[in-house]
């Protein structure tokens, strides 16, 4: 019998083409490559210069995301005249993709969306794999209990031409949520709970795996919610263990195993999760029962405090960690000790890598349902893959959001780093469902308040930030 | 572009800011480049220029735009530095303005795999090497450190010298200014006995 190993170790294991030595990295084979249009094109050209082939094409699979108009009305041709260096970018991932036989689901295919939610989408993530993508929140996929992390694109090209990275193997964090959630309370707010408390540096050099009865209770969507911001808490990648709703999700999909082989797979699903007495490099728990809705005050992730909470007073800060704390604070225009609640907003962004799925959109929803969004109140609906927005469609939720008064878009990256034209303007605030509130991140002078589904929604009916339990009550 | 590093003495742009996230160090909407090239003027251009603009008027008190530290080709930051997206324009943004090391406490993983892949080395100091470097560049700009890949030191500017940590691999690469990728083919005998071993656990052309 072998001593007990972590999720990570039995993934990391299975994957060693050569192991880590001493000055050597590990070699380490990635069974799965996502690839878009922003993060590749001059590993292609590496690879052009070199005269070398893409070595397995068919481990590789290609998306448009960042670049691509959410502008229903914007077609191919439009956005060359609009955005040519944009259109250029697309263009030029066409190309690549063509001349090597990738996959590709480009702009009118209906496969395509955000990287991070058609993966999943289509059972081309699973269990036990590893996945890497020029992107960091790659970490998305580990909810299905995949070694998942972003990569830079010197990196992309080594997977491009060897299906391989070199690696130093990173160490193990366990992150522990105990407990049940509360009404109105959901996996945005954990994970926002979780980057407060360790900071946004707090996991770098680690990998998470998420355990506890909040995590397990939560569906596959609310997995890859707190999956997607492990890197907002500094670690590359977050994991959790495959179970019985895993599987649930990923029959049928497909791109996922059918017939005898998803028995066998299956079966081999089931002997991932850490084994009892496997022991973590590090281990934190918080008390998932006690947790709020989350909202972030400043210009980072970890800058979260629960709803009916107030920003920071100065003294609360580390004295060398002041500077920077009243440059966020400046650049909010908040100050110490102001409540958020009740804030008035102009935009609120539903849509992103971290929360643009159908349950997402759902929660959102249920919330607007028979309501308006706020007079003057901007409210962009984006959905995180064509496949969610047809499904939002038919099931009557996208009319949901055109009767509030908010916009209902095409998929996209969109508001979340605004480098489609969806931007807020100089001073504007938001409450955003995505995973960054860095300065000018959502549009230079643009401030943002990241926060749940739930919150969004609300906040899009007061025109202020809302406790979501007090619409609902 | 070269990626190498052997030895470098010069002085320091001092930016003690915390969390120096990759969307400062270059904007988003410089990412719709197809190559490396192109992207100096747009590091750090929110905090360079009014309006983030690179035509327009530059803001003054921005440690780039300091007559004073116009040399500084080393960056002297405040911990966790680089966090945020995986954005390698982050590091050829720096290399394009010149820059040829970031010092700070800590940095972002995939930052730092990203800078020492693009002849940029990040070199950690402890809590107190930082604050002693932050205070001799605010009494002296022109203070020069001297870095030394090969016997991986720092050089003080009181005098004496400090090691620091570095991925052995990583740094043999710069020392030869060789590039992981021709490692990495070497090895495409042992990858091709892996994949033998190792079914393919789907088809993307199959979806």
């Amino acid at each position: 019998m072998s001593r007990p190993r972590t999720l990570f170790e039995k993934i990391w294991r299975r994957h060693l083409v050569a192991a880590e030595t001493e000055g050597l990295p590990a070699t380490l084979y990635v069974d799965l490559h996502l690839v878009h249009e922003v993060t590749s094109p001059q590993a292609f050209t590496e690879l052009a210069e070199r005269e070398l082939p893409v070595r397995r094409p068919d481990l590789t699979l290609a998306t448009m995301d960042h670049s691509t108009p959410t502008d229903p009305s914007i077609d191919t041709a439009k956005l060359r005249v609009l955005d040519p260096e944009g259109s250029a970018q697309l263009d030029r991932l066409l190309a690549n993709c063509e001349r090597h036989g990738i996959p590709l689901y480009a702009m009118g295919d209906e496969r395509r969306g955000i990287v991070h939610v058609i993966g999943p989408e289509l059972g081309a993530t699973q269990p036990g794999m590893t996945v890497v993508c020029g992107d960091s929140h790659t970490s998305t996929h580990g909810a299905v209990g995949a070694l998942a992390f972003g990569i830079g694109t010197s990196e992309v090209g080594h997977v491009l031409a060897t299906q391989c990275l070199l690696q130093h193997r990173p160490k193990t964090y366990e992150v522990r949520v105990d407990g049940r959630l509360q009404e109105g309370v959901v996996a945005k707010d954990i994970i926002l709970a979780v980057i407060a408390r360790l900071g946004i540096g707090g996991g770098t050099g680690h990998v998470f795996e998420y355990t506890g009865e909040a995590i397990r209770a939560l569906d596959m969507e609310g997995r890859m919610t707190v999956c997607n911001m492990s890197i907002e808490g500094g670690a590359r990648a977050g994991l959790i263990a495959p179970d019985d709703v895993t599987f649930a999700y990923l029959e049928g999909r497909p791109m996922a195993p059918a017939g005898y082989d998803w028995e066998a797979a299956v079966d081999d699903w089931r002997s991932l999760p850490t084994d009892d007495g496997a022991a973590y490099d590090r281990t934190t728990t918080l008390d998932g029962s006690a947790l709020e809705p989350m909202v972030t005050y400043g210009t980072n992730p970890g800058m979260a405090i629960p709803i009916a909470g107030a920003v920071p007073e100065d003294d609360a800060i580390e004295p060398e960690k002041r500077a920077s704390f009243r440059k966020a604070l400046d650049y909010m225009a908040l100050e110490p000790g102001q409540q958020l609640q009740g804030k008035p907003i102009d935009v609120v962004f539903v849509g992103s890598c971290t929360n643009s799925r159908y349950s997402d959109l759902v929660a959102a929803a249920n919330v607007l349902r028979g309501r308006k969004v706020a007079d003057g109140l901007r409210v962009l609906i984006v959905p995180g893959s064509d496949a969610v927005k047809r499904q939002a469609e038919r099931d009557g939720l996208a009319q949901v959001f055109v009767d509030a008064g908010a916009e209902w878009r095409e998929a996209g990256c969109s508001m979340c780093l605004a480098m489609n034209g969806d931007q807020l303007a100089p001073g504007q605030y938001a409450v955003s469902t995505s995973n960054r509130n860095f300065e000018g991140r959502q549009g230079a002078g643009g401030r943002t308040f990241l926060a749940s589904p739930l919150t969004a929604a609300a906040s899009a009916i007061t025109g202020r930030v809302t406790d979501v339990r007090e619409v609902l009550s | 572009m070269s990626r190498s590093f052997t030895r470098f003495t010069g002085s320091m742009a001092p930016l003690p800011i915390q969390n120096v996230d990759t969307d400062q160090i270059i904007p988003a909407s410089y990412l719709k480049v197809t190559d490396r090239s192109g992207l100096a003027s747009g590091l750090f251009s929110r905090w360079r220029y009014r309006d983030g603009d690179p035509e327009g008027e530059p803001i003054s008190d921005f440690v780039l735009n300091r007559a004073e530290h116009a040399d500084a080709r080393i960056l002297l930051a405040g911990d966790n530095f680089g966090c945020g997206s995986s954005r390698e324009h982050a590091p050829w943004a720096l290399v394009g303005y010149g820059f040829r090391a970031v010092i700070s406490t800590s940095f972002a993983d995939i930052f730092r795999s990203n800078a020492l892949k693009n002849g940029l080395l990040v070199v950690p100091v402890t809590e107190d090497g930082s604050a002693s470097l932050f205070e001799a560049v605010a009494a002296d700009p022109a203070t020069e450190v001297t870095i030394d890949l090969e016997a991986q030191t720092l050089s003080l500017p009181g005098g004496g010298e400090t090691s620091f940590e570095v991925d052995p691999f990583a740094r043999r690469c710069l020392l030869d200014g060789t590039d992981q990728l021709g490692y990495l083919l070497n090895q495409a005998p042992a990858i091709q006995t892996f994949e033998a071993a190792h079914p393919a656990r789907l088809d993307t052309r199959s979806g």
